[in-house]
């Protein structure tokens, strides 16, 4: 069986107001985290140690000014990101599918890694 | 003590101290002399205590006629003498009198330096464990292989090759530096955790020696403690880990030797004692800011010592189970995990958990999905069971699986 590389990005609104889920919401979501990375890791599928990312951050601009954390002018911003290996795209889909940033009202974009001979 | 025990009692504490001193005087290349000098000492033992009566103090007997051997072995064996007098006037200081210290300060130092030689990632595994009960903890070729249901050619050949790579790769018993802690270490933890788990779940029949294995990789996991440069977070964790497994060692097996699963162990038999002695070195692994899989398995462990079956007990177990998967994946502890989800989210969400993990060809992934099934659709289960009976090779989990197809309720 070939496995693939795929990159899961999750972005949500940081940013607006009422958007922000509430201290209990975020409290439960810690347990939706776990739970959803440890089934990945239960089917042996992570690809990579998990990283924790800084939440601030910087953004470079086209006339290379620098702004302090992602929450500039754009919506969403990455929460987070991990690697799993996978059969193929369909696969990953089912896997982001029980990711807990779409119960947050946040998505996930999925990339596949390519390689030079593809 | 008797007459007749004492000689094995002593071999047991003094041979593995003795060759450990000799070795870390000699270097990597001498081992077998060393041992020699050792078993050539047990054998003088023997026949003059049987003639004279046991002295006064056997362990400075003994000490004293290795010494005598060894400067006798020196001063009459000329080859040796060329081969490694480099390395005797490196490490000591008196080029004519050869000091040989049996001080329990040198034995300490030798055997950790041992530790760290003998569980070296130029040997294989399976090998360090063969020569760490051989060197370190002084078990016999035939104890080796009883343990390891093997035969003593075998065992004899991968101890023999194992010596002949240490060699080869020329590598040195010392003191670890700091910096060669650091790199070493898992090497050494891993191997003194598969030295605890040979003993923990061996299938050999013999318990005591079982139990010496666990009890002896205990010892040594408690020299890295009392060393200052070793005794690191991580060290701790595993010392908890194997004092909590250690524990139930007694409440595990009925007395024709069946294993009793967890949940129909009497608790009276679990050791209180170690279970402190557990709870305290993990309290003095959660100092620092590491978290290694020892810490993560002997908090599991921590859990399973509470016998209530409470919802705040099965919930910190899984999300321990879930930082060990994320930390690094092994078939047991996915089965583990699935079987904890079933106990914090129910049977339907364990079932549909399970059944992503595709362990095809495991026995015990069969059985968890009967465990699983049963009382949801008993059929199923059924079915399950069946396929683990044909997939194990284990005698004990047939009769503890068919235990369990008998609780079904069949139509």
């Amino acid at each position: 069986m070939i496995m693939e590389e795929f990159i899961l990005i999750f972005r949500r609104d940081f940013n607006t107001k009422e958007e922000q889920p509430s201290p209990e919401q975020l409290q439960a979501s810690v347990k939706l985290w776990q739970d959803w990375l440890g089934g990945i890791g239960a089917q042996n599928k992570l690809a990579k140690p998990l990283q924790r990312w800084d939440t601030a951050g910087k953004i470079v601009k086209s006339n290379k000014s620098v702004t302090d954390g992602p929450y500039a002018e754009i919506k969403e911003s990455i929460g987070g990101l991990i690697f799993v290996k996978v059969d193929n795209y369909d696969e990953a889909v089912s896997i982001a599918k029980d990711c807990p940033i779409l119960q947050l009202g946040g998505n996930v974009e999925i990339r596949k890694a390519t390689h030079a001979e593809d | 003590m008797e007459e007749r025990e004492l000689i094995p009692h002593l071999f047991r504490t003094e041979y593995r101290k003795m060759v450990s001193v000799l070795c870390y005087l000699f270097g990597i290349k001498h081992i077998e002399i060393a041992e020699d000098i050792v078993s050539e000492t047990f054998l003088a033992a023997t026949e003059i205590w049987g003639m004279n009566g046991n002295p006064e103090n056997p362990a400075a007997w003994l000490y004293a006629v290795a010494k005598n051997k060894t400067r006798n072995y020196l001063k009459h064996n000329s080859i040796f003498e060329v081969k490694i007098s480099e390395e005797i006037k490196r490490s000591t200081n008196i080029t004519e009198e050869l000091s040989i210290d049996f001080s329990s300060k040198n034995i300490t130092d030798s055997q950790l330096a041992m530790i760290f030689a003998v569980c070296h990632s130029a040997i294989s595994v399976d090998a360090q464990i063969a020569l760490a009960l051989n060197l370190l903890c002084g078990f016999g070729i035939q104890e080796i292989a009883d343990a390891f249901l093997s035969n003593k050619e075998v065992i004899y050949k991968r101890i023999n090759r194992a010596k002949e790579k240490l060699r080869d790769a020329n590598i040195r018993i010392e003191q670890p530096s700091l910096t060669e802690i650091s790199g070493r270490l898992d090497t050494v933890l891993t191997t003194l955790y598969l030295l605890f788990s040979e003993g923990y779940y061996s299938s050999s029949q013999q318990t005591t020696l079982r139990k010496e294995f666990c009890a002896e990789a205990m010892r040594l996991n408690y020299l890295l403690i009392e060393n200052k440069t070793t005794n690191l977070p991580e060290v701790n964790a595993l010392f908890a880990l194997m004092c909590f497994h250690a524990s139930r060692f007694e409440a595990r097996k009925n007395g024709s030797g069946e294993s009793i699963l967890y949940d129909d162990q009497d608790e009276t038999l679990w050791n209180r004692e170690l279970i402190e002695k557990g709870i305290y070195y993990l309290g003095r692994a959660s100092t620092g800011t590491v978290v290694s899989r020892y810490h993560l398995e002997a908090s599991i462990a921590y859990w399973h010592t509470q016998k209530v079956d409470s919802t705040e007990k099965w919930k910190n177990i899984l999300q321990l189970y879930n930082q060990l998967l994320i930390f690094e994946y092994s078939p047991i502890a996915a089965l583990n995990r699935t079987y904890t989800l079933s106990k914090t989210n129910g049977k339907q969400a364990a079932i549909d958990e399970a059944e992503k993990l595709k362990l095809n060809d495991n026995a015990l992934y069969y059985a968890l999905l009967g465990n699983l099934y049963t009382d949801v659709d008993d059929e199923i289960a059924l079915k399950h069971y069946q396929t683990a009976i044909e997939l194990t090779k284990s005698a004990e989990q047939v009769t503890t699986i068919k235990r369990n197809i008998a609780k079904l309720h069949i139509k």
